[in-house]
């Protein structure tokens, strides 16, 4: 499903990303880990189209098209989600016309006509329900005065609506107390299919204890330096990241 | 110098005086000739002035505007487009309506007004005979005086009716009144005088709508406001003028003790519109300023508030929005003033303009002159474009850059139009809005 060959991003004159290779399957789930500045939020921003990053080498194919040369919306529309790890606050655009706009881009984008009024309305009060959200979120303005659990959530309730195929979860678990944690990774869980995959970008295996990854990176220094099975990210937890970080100064 | 530039009107006016309101009253025909008399010596106003450095009235004395002359039955009526008119006066409301500057009682509907409320054409309330002359004698010209710019001593001079509305105390008022002011005559002048009384304890909300057939015209409009003790008067102003018309409205307000003042401004139409509010704030009164200004096309849009605390506890809210497009220019001048007697003044005053286009521009000037030394005052002003990763955001959410900006501009006037508590205005307004930026597929209560 995605394919990162050799891929180098610059930020101006700084290299960030140094050659990452990752190959991702339908039905996998990947969890990118490393320390603050290995690149991690680089690596989901490139994945999802964000300005101001140059990709000096390499490439990125998603189903067999090369994902760089896409805006973001039709990313998006042929199903690539980011979930923020500082959702943005959209002050006067309530979250349910978003919703509506966003599900009708995507229908549109695949040639279908737009969705029924009811149809809608009864598909959204139903996530919202699985993710024991109150109906009103649906009513208020994009994130604005959620509380930092409460933006997640939303942004997983869009993922449940609009069900792309490559979820990337950008540090989800970060400013979660542990009852919205397990709210949010219940509803991540939920949305596991042989046909979707996630890649979750995390600085600590908390997340990891209720998201079970198929495998793990570690990215250090803009580059991955090992890979392996959920038990790498006990062996971090336990660790910490300076061995690996070490192995690539070396 | 600047007499030269006056002088066709003034070389008009001598036909036109004796078909004004008011003629059997001294104490008008006094006010009229100090006006006449200022307007004569200093003439249209100047970018010279500071209060008009943005905006250059010159069009106006270029042109000759002309009032319309009044008569019974209404001379200008059968020109007019009755459903079009109809379809600007909002539902559920006491309707006045001007037509040209002049009062149409075939079109207004006053029927059912509460014992001692009064509501009337000003050319009526100034018939002698009449009970209101001395009310009108102790108030009309008394909120604003020739000491400000010429064009309302050119109001003054120059009015050929308006609306009094007198509401009495206690009398809480079950729906709003609406004033609406229509130009059907190209190159005309409408010059209206309105005087807005709400004695202590009441409470009342006006609804002033500007609106004119595709000409060039003027309108040139003075609203006098006072609101008694304890009372709550919310003025909504809705201008939408023709794109070729000029438009000159103040509404300038005396507020008295613990009285509260609301005011909307949504200024979206006009070649060229400038609006004064000025208001004085007594002990424990409390004002709102909301405004809104869309402007496209080569619009100037000019918006001036003054906010006098001149008794302590008196509390200021203003916000004003402006979203320009094309080579529009908006304009917003703000000025708090704090008396040096009022202690305890809170007051917030802000200003923020949406950059569409690079040939679009924003002036905005805040002036704060603070005489008191315990006071809490705090003004705002932004000047920018759309914000990136909002527009990120709504991308990685599927919705195309274009769109994007919509939704994101239309957002940010909606908070404005969001303040209208009267569901039928709200709706008028939210049209106008919607009209300039569409939002497809949305429900209308989901703005």
């Amino acid at each position: 499903m995605l394919k990162i060959e050799n891929l180098h991003v610059s930020v101006g004159d700084k290299p960030i990303l140094k050659g990452i290779n990752l190959q991702v399957k339908a039905g996998e789930i990947h969890a990118i880990m490393g320390p603050n500045g290995s690149g991690k939020s680089t690596l989901s921003h490139i994945l999802s189209g964000k300005n101001g990053y140059e990709i000096t080498q390499g490439k990125v194919t998603y189903q067999g098209t090369d994902l760089t040369e896409m805006p973001p919306e039709i990313r998006a529309r042929e199903g690539v989600f980011l979930a923020f790890q500082y959702p943005v606050e959209i002050p006067g655009v309530s979250n349910i016309y978003l919703l509506k706009a966003a599900l009708n881009a995507i229908r549109k984008h695949h040639g279908q006509s737009e969705v029924d009024a009811m149809d809608f309305l009864a598909l959204v009060k139903h996530k919202v329900k699985l993710l024991e959200m109150d109906e009103k979120f649906l009513y208020r303005a994009v994130n604005e005065g959620f509380s930092g659990g409460e933006k997640k959530r939303n942004e997983i309730l869009q993922m449940a609506i609009l069900e792309p195929k490559l979820c990337i979860l950008d540090e989800t678990d970060s400013g979660l107390d542990i009852d919205a944690l397990k709210v949010v990774a219940e509803g991540v869980n939920s949305l596991r299919s042989k046909d979707r995959a996630f890649v979750m970008i995390t600085h600590y295996q908390r997340l990891l204890d209720y998201i079970k990854p198929d495998y793990v990176h570690v990215l250090a220094n803009g580059q991955i330096v090992k890979s392996g099975g959920p038990e790498l990210a006990l062996e971090l937890e336990e660790k910490g990241y300076s061995w690996l970080e070490s192995q690539v100064a070396a | 110098m600047s007499t030269v530039t006056s002088s066709r009107y003034m070389a008009e006016y001598e036909a036109i005086a004796p078909t004004l309101p008011g003629q059997n009253l001294p104490w008008l025909q006094q006010l009229r000739k100090d006006a006449l008399a200022k307007f004569s010596a200093n003439g249209f106003p100047s970018p010279r002035e500071e209060e008009w450095r943005y905006t250059n009235v010159s069009a106006i004395e270029k042109k000759l505007f002309a009032p319309v002359l009044g008569g019974d039955p209404h001379p200008n009526l059968q020109t007019l487009d009755a459903n079009w008119l109809k379809s600007q006066q909002l539902e559920d409301t006491w309707s006045v309506v001007l037509v040209n500057g002049h009062f149409s009682a075939d079109f207004s509907k006053l029927d059912g007004l509460p014992e001692g409320v009064s509501i009337m054409s000003m050319a009526d309330a100034l018939v002698e005979t009449q009970d209101f002359a001395s009310l009108l004698e102790n108030h009309l010209g008394r909120t604003v005086t020739n000491a400000e710019h010429s064009l309302v001593a050119f109001n003054t001079a120059w009015f050929t009716d308006g609306v009094f509305v007198h509401v009495p105390a206690k009398q809480v008022l079950a729906k709003p009144i609406q004033l609406l002011h229509v130009v059907t005559e190209a190159d005309a002048l409408a010059s209206t005088r309105n005087l807005i009384m709400v004695d202590e304890n009441a409470e009342a909300s006006l609804i002033e709508t500007f609106v004119g057939t595709d000409n060039a015209y003027l309108t040139d409009t003075v609203t006098e406001v006072f609101v008694g003790q304890n009372s709550h008067l919310t003025l909504t102003k809705m201008q939408v003028e023709s794109e070729k018309a000029y438009h000159f409205g103040g509404t300038y307000v005396k507020q008295a003790q613990s009285a509260r003042f609301t005011h909307h401004n949504f200024a979206f139409g006009g070649l060229l519109a400038r609006c004064d509010i000025h208001t004085d704030l007594d002990r424990a009164s409390e004002c709102e300023m909301n405004g809104l200004y869309l402007g496209v096309k080569r619009q100037h849009i000019d918006n001036h508030t003054r906010i006098n605390h001149l008794k302590p506890h008196a509390i200021s809210r203003e916000m004003y929005k402006g979203v320009l497009d094309d080579r529009a220019r908006g304009v917003f001048q703000g000025r708090v003033i704090v008396a040096e007697d009022a202690q305890k003044t809170d007051s917030q005053m802000n200003n923020r303009n949406l950059l569409l286009s690079d040939d679009a521009e924003a002036d905005t000037k805040p002036q704060l002159e603070i005489y008191a030394d315990d006071v809490k005052c705090g003004h705002g002003v932004t000047v920018g474009q759309l914000d990136e990763k909002s527009i990120f955001y709504l991308q990685s959410r599927c919705v195309d850059e274009e769109t994007a900006r919509n939704m994101l501009t239309f957002a940010f006037a909606n908070e404005m139009v969001d303040k209208i508590k009267i569901k039928s205005l709200h709706d008028k307004v939210l049209e106008q809005v919607l009209a300039r930026f569409p939002q497809e597929g949305v429900e209308k209560d989901w703005l």
